[in-house]
């Protein structure tokens, strides 16, 4: 294997980890409320501004990581109980508005704490160099990214397939009434799926930061239209569609850098979204998802 | 048209007269402004008027038809791209944009053709996008035109020989002024108002209201949702033309997300269908920023007005989701202009 192609495809796995992180909790979040959450790009900022903040204090990295997780868990629940709470049941477009708003807010409040300026953001030393691997080397950084993610998705399967709260949340995103007929507290259960969706938003700032290396307060809007892509190309509500349309897109975009000729690199977004729209528009349900409602 | 037959479609022609009392109203209203009040006045009124007809142009997908698009950024790109290029001077077009094919770059016109043809290359651009994406529904329509702006957005950021990329194009001509603005919005309000009271208006919200049941009455849903489209991003286009020869700027991102969702915000708190409601609303919160503006440069607090434009939305979708006016026009306004009380559903 080529030392460029390897390259590529640790890229494209890494940029794919950040999205699959991201789309994993969007795609929970629609699964149980139906509401396409705008607001979820932004725990990735959050995310990565805690990271920063605590590597100020001195915080070691391994605790760092799990405060991280509780932060953007935190944040998640704030965000529901305050925000989404209170208009759950209107139209799905009032819902989506309302995400919106609440995306400005938190991005604004953020531009009045921080100011607007790219900050530095380092992860250390050791996490920087490049490890060789028979031949080809790749950076530690983003093989820690791969890695950890993996690791958080495990988890996640763990918790939705073998608990009794993974149990609660997949009868309340089949029908939501049903299982609070059959005895699911359903405030507690959505809850719980804001957490956990927050959370490893917020820990994809963490990497997010590390990989790119500058943070700023806006950061938060492309990951949150493309995990929504990504969604939309493993089947929105599916958590094992999102998880696979994160990497699809991941390695997507990175080919689409790396094979095509250099003046056309800048279109990277527009592409993004222009396979968007195929996809809704061939196969709305998402390559993975057989059963849906009605969206296109 | 007869008197009758403007009867027959709901709009009393008194309704003409007293639009056209308000009309020079108005006018003298804006011209006595523009006699005694400072020139910075002036352009806020000018941004105030087009931002209430891209409230009203909104209404027509939004509100009539209950598509949630928020592409109007996009189109408006497109038009003061269109527009920027077709006025540009002819002396200075081989220096700035190089890659103009012949015609266009020797061609000069003045403003009413330049916004026309802005208008419709936008709408001719929507009729295409719509086709792929009108048969999206709900939020799926709604990143779906998020994702045209972003497109555009990267069109103008690399086209760098037609639009000078990302660095923006500056140095176009300032051809509009108040006027322009303020004869644009009459003519958007207009053609929404006799649109909502026609045959027309009615198809749209009868789509709106149940697709199923308006082509079981024989309404064509699919033209109308494309018209709507259509209609709104040709005005829409020619609203972003108009704003850059003010600020004789246009920049890929001058119309921006934030912009389609300050629009939404507009017509949500309006009540999404309500002319009325859109123009007050357009102009409440154009008022408000610009008058938070000075505070927000004394705390140092930057985008404290757009959190609370948030916030006061947050608030209407809990406390009066169908904004304002609800889809209808006020009763004595109704009265006054014509029109009757289609748009407001038990």
């Amino acid at each position: 294997m080529s030392q460029y192609f390897f390259q590529q495809l640790v890229n494209g796995l890494s940029l794919g980890s950040l999205y699959a992180l991201v789309a994993i909790g969007f795609s929970m979040i629609y699964g149980i409320v139906r509401l396409i959450n705008f607001a979820h790009g932004d725990l990735v900022m959050i995310g990565a501004f805690s990271t920063l903040a605590m590597i100020t204090l001195g915080v070691p990295w391994p605790l760092i990581l799990v405060f991280v997780l509780a932060i953007g868990a935190m944040a998640g629940m704030v965000i529901e109980s305050v925000a989404f709470r209170p208009i759950r049941g209107a139209p799905q477009v009032t819902g989506f508005i309302a995400t919106l708003a609440v995306s400005i807010v938190i991005q604004n409040s953020a531009l009045m704490l921080l100011t607007g300026q790219q900050r530095n953001f380092v992860f250390p030393a050791f996490m920087r160099q490049r490890i060789s691997l028979g031949g080809v080397n790749a950076a530690l950084t983003d093989l820690v990214i791969i890695g950890l993610t993996l690791v958080l998705i495990t988890c996640l399967f763990f918790i939705v397939y073998r608990t009794r709260l993974g149990t609660a949340m997949r009868a309340t995103a089949e029908n939501l009434m049903a299982a609070r007929l059959m005895g699911v507290a359903v405030n507690r259960t959505i809850l719980a799926a804001f957490a956990i969706g927050s959370a490893l938003a917020a820990v994809a700032g963490l990497f997010w930061g590390g990989k790119f290396g500058q943070i700023d307060p806006l950061l938060g809007f492309v990951p949150g239209l493309k995990a929504f892509v990504a969604c939309v190309i493993g089947g929105v509500g599916s958590i094992g569609g999102a998880m696979l349309g994160g990497y699809i897109l991941g390695l997507a975009e990175v080919l689409f850098v790396g094979l095509l000729p250099q003046e056309l690199s800048g279109y990277r977004d527009a592409f993004v979204f222009l396979l968007l729209i195929v996809i809704l528009l061939v196969k709305p349900s998402g390559l993975f998802v057989r059963h849906v409602e009605d969206r296109a | 048209m007869s008197k009758i037959a403007l009867e027959e479609e709901g709009v009393p022609v008194r309704g003409f007269a007293a639009a056209a009392f308000t009309v020079v109203l108005m006018a003298l209203l804006v011209w006595l402004a523009q006699a005694s009040l400072s020139d910075y006045v002036v352009a806020l009124l000018a941004i105030l008027f087009l931002n209430a007809s891209l409230a009203v142009s909104l209404n027509f997908t939004n509100g009539f038809t209950g598509l949630f698009s928020l592409g109007h950024p996009a189109f408006m790109t497109i038009g003061a791209y269109v527009s920027a290029i077709l006025t540009y001077p002819v002396a200075r077009k081989s220096t700035m944009l190089s890659g103009l094919p012949e015609l266009l770059a020797a061609t000069e016109l003045p403003l009413l053709p330049s916004i026309l043809i802005a208008g419709v290359v936008g709408a001719l651009v929507a009729l295409v996008v719509g086709f792929p994406v009108l048969r999206l529904r709900g939020h799926y329509l709604a990143v779906a035109t998020l994702g045209l702006i972003v497109i555009v957005q990267g069109l103008a950021t690399n086209w760098d020989g037609i639009t000078r990329g990302g660095s923006g194009l500056s140095g176009i001509p300032r051809l509009a002024n108040v006027w322009w603005a303020f004869g644009f919005m009459v003519v958007v309000i207009a053609a929404a108002w006799r649109i909502k009271f026609s045959s027309l208006g009615r198809a749209m919200m009868a789509t709106r209201e149940n697709e199923l049941a308006a082509e079981c009455t024989g309404i064509d849903t699919v033209r109308i949702r494309m018209l709507a489209f259509v209609l709104g991003a040709f005005f829409a286009a020619i609203a972003g033309a108009l704003l850059v020869h003010l600020i004789s700027v246009v920049t890929p991102k001058t119309y921006s997300v934030l912009l389609a969702f300050n629009l939404v915000v507009m017509v949500v708190i309006g009540g999404a269908g309500s002319i009325t409601g859109a123009v007050i609303a357009a102009s409440a919160i154009t008022v408000l920023s610009e008058a938070l503006r000075p505070i927000e440069e004394a705390v140092g607090l930057y985008g404290l007005s757009q959190v609370i434009v948030a916030l006061a939305l947050i608030l209407v979708l809990y406390f009066r989701p169908q904004g304002l006016f609800g889809s209808g026009e006020p009763a004595f306004l109704r009265r006054f202009f014509g029109g009757n009380r289609s748009g407001y559903t038990a």
